[in-house]
């Protein structure tokens, strides 16, 4: 049965855009059959992220509006076969996305998909609340930041009301995707640990991903990181907390990148 | 150098604790506040017509305040009731 995944997190710039690619890259990998879908209307970039940014003709406001079929405005991945892309419009029209036309959308992606993962953007405004609305599972993307915490739990207030699972008793399952972690400087006291994280927004944790020079060198080249460098600690744990969607239960680690002992000393990291 | 060879042999306590306890306090209040919207409004109602079936008294001169702490919270019920009481409220408080 299709599942429905928001990546969401209200705060900008926490990684929505990249764990959406990365975790459908993963997923797709793992054999699933995945769209992503970009519900930042306006400012769009999973496109640019997944590298496809060249081939976007029709896109989500224009299925919902009739305009084209779901099956024009769909992009196939050109490394994975099973992963596809559903990009957002660009139009500054903040009401073009309706209740209704993402309604229609998302039980038609059900039919035809494994996973249906919704990038949402930043903010609690209509993209936001309709990116979360029909959603089975939400990954609420959260950096070690004061910030950042406290915005994903102004979102997992409204995962928790404002969908169609909690307008009917029932309840989006909800994980943390810490990003952007820096065990050295947690260990150093100087950033949020996971376990304050953990405490503070009272949500399981799906997975760490270690803050990493891999993720930018994957954007520039318009790569999944999990596809770009598989090897490396961010992809490392991206696949890890993918399978962990899937349902294996898979021992938590922050995967870490080497860096040499002078080069800690001198404050550097491994290129 | 010196600073990173400073922070690496330091056991200097980092900001992090800090963080985590205003989080703590401040996500309390939050989540408080969007699980009783308008509490303090319904409660100062019904305090106001309870008080007004014994009393007649101005209905700005009734302030309730709520102050959400950690583990325990407080209401507070400010009420001007006017001069020269007559019947069961004056009997009682006498």
């Amino acid at each position: 049965m299709a599942k429905v995944l928001v990546v969401t997190s209200g705060k900008g710039g926490v990684g929505k855009t990249t764990s959406t690619a990365a975790l459908g890259a993963a997923l797709a990998q793992a054999g699933g059959k995945v769209v992503v879908v970009d519900f930042d209307v306006g400012l769009r970039n999973l496109d640019l992220i997944m590298g496809a940014e060249r081939r976007v003709v029709f896109d989500l406001i224009n299925v919902t509006q009739g305009v084209a079929k779901l099956q024009q405005a769909l992009i196939r991945d050109k490394r994975l076969e099973n992963l596809w892309l559903l990009p957002a419009s660009q139009t500054r029209d903040k009401d073009a996305l309706t209740d209704d036309g993402v309604r229609r959308v998302i039980a038609d992606l059900r039919t035809k998909f494994d996973w249906v993962i919704c990038d949402s953007p930043a903010g609690i405004e209509r993209g936001a609340m309709l990116a979360m609305r029909y959603a089975d599972e939400a990954v609420i993307v959260t950096n070690p930041e004061v910030s950042s915490v406290r915005d994903s739990d102004r979102i997992i207030g409204m995962l928790d009301s404002k969908t169609v699972k909690a307008e009917k008793g029932e309840q989006v399952k909800k994980h943390v995707l810490i990003t952007r972690y820096d065990s050295s400087r947690a260990a150093r006291g100087e950033m949020l640990s996971i376990d304050d994280i953990l405490e503070i927004l009272a949500t399981p944790l799906l997975g760490i991903i270690p803050e990493s020079q891999d993720v930018l060198r994957a954007s520039n080249v318009g790569a999944p990181v999990t596809l770009s460098n598989a090897a490396s600690a961010p992809a490392r744990a991206y696949t890890d907390a993918a399978r962990r969607l899937m349902g294996e239960s898979i021992a938590m680690s922050v995967p870490t990148e080497r860096v040499s002992f002078m080069n800690r000393l001198l404050g550097r990291r491994a290129a | 150098m010196t600073m990173n060879l400073w922070r690496l042999f330091s056991s200097r306590k980092g900001s992090a604790p800090v963080a985590r306890e205003r989080l703590q306090i401040l996500l309390a209040h939050e989540r408080g506040l969007r699980s009783q919207p308008d509490l303090l409004g319904k409660l100062r109602e019904e305090i106001l017509s309870v008080i007004s079936r014994h009393v007649s008294l101005d209905p700005d001169k009734v302030v309730v305040k709520m102050d959400r702490g950690k583990s325990v919270s407080t209401l507070e019920v400010d009420i001007e009731l006017p001069n020269g009481l007559e019947g069961p409220i004056a009997a009682a408080a006498s």
